[in-house]
């Protein structure tokens, strides 16, 4: 068992401050780094595309995590990310400045989407935001002129300031630089005062208020950076991609980074990240689930959905804190072994929350 | 800290769909002094608490604080003009720390730029470190800080009330809004509470608003009381005024035949 001591305030701010902690984060810093030395491309690209992932669920996780504001339609910020992206590139703009346009765009539309649901709670939210994606993914489809509507819209090849970057192995770096940063910035963001004013607007709207956070602000400030982080992943989904069509940004995608967040575990950048890791193995571990179950199951179509809507409601019901919660008491079990007991984690009282005012 | 402006209410009413929750009621508050708020169950005390804060817009009255119309101002600037606030069932920052919890309770003072908080500048570092500085003083004030590390969710609910308290005393208000300060709590507790109102008091220099119904913690704190039922007011006063005011022992105890 580890003790900590803390001797100044820095100690607090510092992010990682076990040992147990540092080791296990460059033991996957490490991996991470070593991966194209041992994997084959195939396997090397779909670690690039979780790491994608892993962006794009961070992004909705500041929204619906940290921020309690739940979207279905987040898959539409991906879509605006990869189309904006695209289409610049074939216009000739460099890689660097489209990036940075790209960001801005979903973060603007993305605010722009927060003014309107800031004053929305729960179940109308829901509605308004799954509303917004399936307008965002018509829009794709009709804008022809622009989007290539249905017919679709190949990606230009990725080219970073100049230097081609055709290897499977360079995108994977370029992949894994923006996760990294991401994950940085955010961490950083829940450990200054920007981050802590969207836990507060979660957890009590109205207190937080009352301390002087003006809650509509930091409804529209969350939903520009969840909107600019998953415009980012949508900029490099694009070149997983490489062909863009309005039905890839759907409802069914917004629920997959849904179900990532919420499997993952919510309002935690880790959770995050396993979320990514899950939903990247399931349809691996779901085409081999057709090749054993009788194909008049395993050939239907809509298994997929079926299996995504299941996994959520297990989740829910059995461990609402996700993996990383599951992780949580791993690491606690083995922390304080052997004093780990089945009540460590059972909830204290919970205390009634009467007559709260939205 | 100095509580030298004065909280004047004048004529506030609001109707709440035809139902008069506060009528007419003026009231003063000098800086420095403790203001009770006593009435039965729904006589509209924590009403006028949320007309104070600005949760509720009043059908008419106004509402001054030194010279600022509050009236005048959205909810989230209340603070900024030094007015702080518990609530009656404690509406803490569930999932989060007492350390962060606290931490949002400076956020009236804290410079919040969402590109330098993402890049983390080393001012951010700097000015984080200045206000868990002003965090840990009120921490020590009141002696909460073996529950620094805790998440609220597990906290009992004694520690929760001081956390609240210690909440709305790092905004550092000049006048305290408490809304019910010792409901739920055992006599100890009430008396802990009562001692640390009394250092916020004097230590501090905040002037207090309180709505109570224990009538021993009033009576030990506050300077003057005011009593109202159904919305009105009934009485002004030294404790002892109004506990002998005849209108106040009818509301309470009903009238003698």
């Amino acid at each position: 068992m580890e003790f900590l001591f803390k001797t100044a305030y820095n100690d607090d701010i510092r992010f990682l401050a076990r040992t147990g902690e540092k080791i296990r984060v460059a033991l996957v810093m490490i991996l991470m780094l070593a991966a194209p030395l041992v994997l084959q491309d195939y396997y090397l690209a779909e670690l690039g595309l979780m790491l994608v992932y892993v962006i794009a669920g961070i992004g909705l996780m500041v929204l619906t995590g940290h921020t309690g504001q739940v979207s279905f339609g987040h898959a539409a910020f991906l879509g605006i990310g990869a189309y904006t992206h695209s289409i610049l590139l074939s216009y000739g703009v460099p890689f660097s400045v489209s990036i940075i346009i790209t960001l801005l765009l979903a973060g603007l539309i993305g605010m722009a989407l927060g003014r309107s649901a800031s004053k929305m709670h729960g179940f109308y939210l829901a509605i308004a935001t799954l509303a917004f994606g399936i307008l965002i993914e018509t829009v794709f489809g009709e804008w022809a002129s622009l989007t290539g509507g249905h017919m679709g819209l190949a990606v230009p090849s990725l080219k970073v300031f100049g230097v081609s970057l055709t290897q499977v192995w360079q995108q994977y770096y370029l992949d894994l630089l923006f996760a990294l940063i991401v994950i940085w910035g955010v961490s950083n963001l829940f450990r200054s005062p920007t981050g802590r004013s969207f836990l507060a607007v979660r957890d009590s709207e109205l207190s937080a208020r009352c301390l002087g956070v003006n809650v509509e602000w930091v409804k529209i400030q969350s939903f520009g950076v969840s909107a600019a982080i998953t415009g980012l992943a949508g900029a490099l989904l694009a070149h997983h991609l490489t062909y863009l069509a309005p039905e890839v940004f759907g409802v069914l995608e917004s629920l997959k980074l849904m179900l990532m967040i919420v499997v993952g575990g919510l309002g935690t950048v880790l959770g995050a990240i396993f979320g990514a890791i899950v939903v990247s193995i399931l349809p691996v571990g779901l085409s081999f689930l057709k090749d054993i179950l009788p194909p008049s199951i395993g050939q239907t179509a809509g298994i997929e959905p079926l299996l995504f809507g299941l996994i959520i409601v297990l989740v829910i019901v059995f461990e609402p804190g996700g993996l990383y919660g599951r992780w949580m008491k791993i690491r606690f079990f083995l922390e304080t072994f052997p004093y780990y007991r089945k009540s460590s984690f059972v909830r204290q009282k919970s205390y009634l929350k009467t007559d709260r005012m939205r | 800290m100095n509580g030298s402006q004065q909280l004047s209410v004048r004529n506030l009413s609001i109707e709440f769909g035809g139902v008069h929750a506060v009528e007419d009621v003026s009231f003063d508050v000098e800086p420095g002094e403790t203001f009770a708020i006593i009435g039965p169950n729904g006589a509209g005390k924590s009403t006028i608490f949320n007309l104070i804060s600005r949760l509720y817009e009043p059908t008419a009255g106004s509402i001054h604080y030194g010279d600022q119309d509050l009236l005048g101002l959205p909810a989230h600037k209340i603070v900024h003009a030094g007015i702080g606030r518990t609530f009656q069932n404690i509406e803490l920052f569930e999932q989060a720390t007492v350390l962060q919890n606290l931490l949002v309770g400076r956020h009236a003072h804290m410079r919040k730029n969402p590109i330098s908080n993402f890049l983390f500048l080393p001012g951010v570092r700097k000015r984080e470190i200045a206000h868990r500085e002003k965090v840990e003083d009120v921490i020590d004030l009141l002696e909460i800080a073996q529950y620094r590390d805790e998440r609220i969710a597990d906290l009992p609910y004694g520690a929760r009330k001081n956390v609240e308290l210690a909440r709305a005393l790092c905004a550092e208000p000049n006048l305290l809004l408490l809304d019910e300060p010792a409901s739920g709590l055992n006599n100890e507790e009430t008396d802990d509470i009562s001692f640390y109102l009394e250092d916020v008091k004097h230590d501090l220099g905040v002037t207090l608003v309180m709505v109570e119904h224990d009538m021993n913690l009033v009576g030990q704190v506050a300077d003057r009381v005011m009593a109202i039922n159904d919305g009105k007011l009934l009485a002004i006063g030294t404790p002892e005024e109004v506990r002998d005011n005849p209108e106040v022992q009818r509301a309470y105890l009903g009238v003698a035949e």
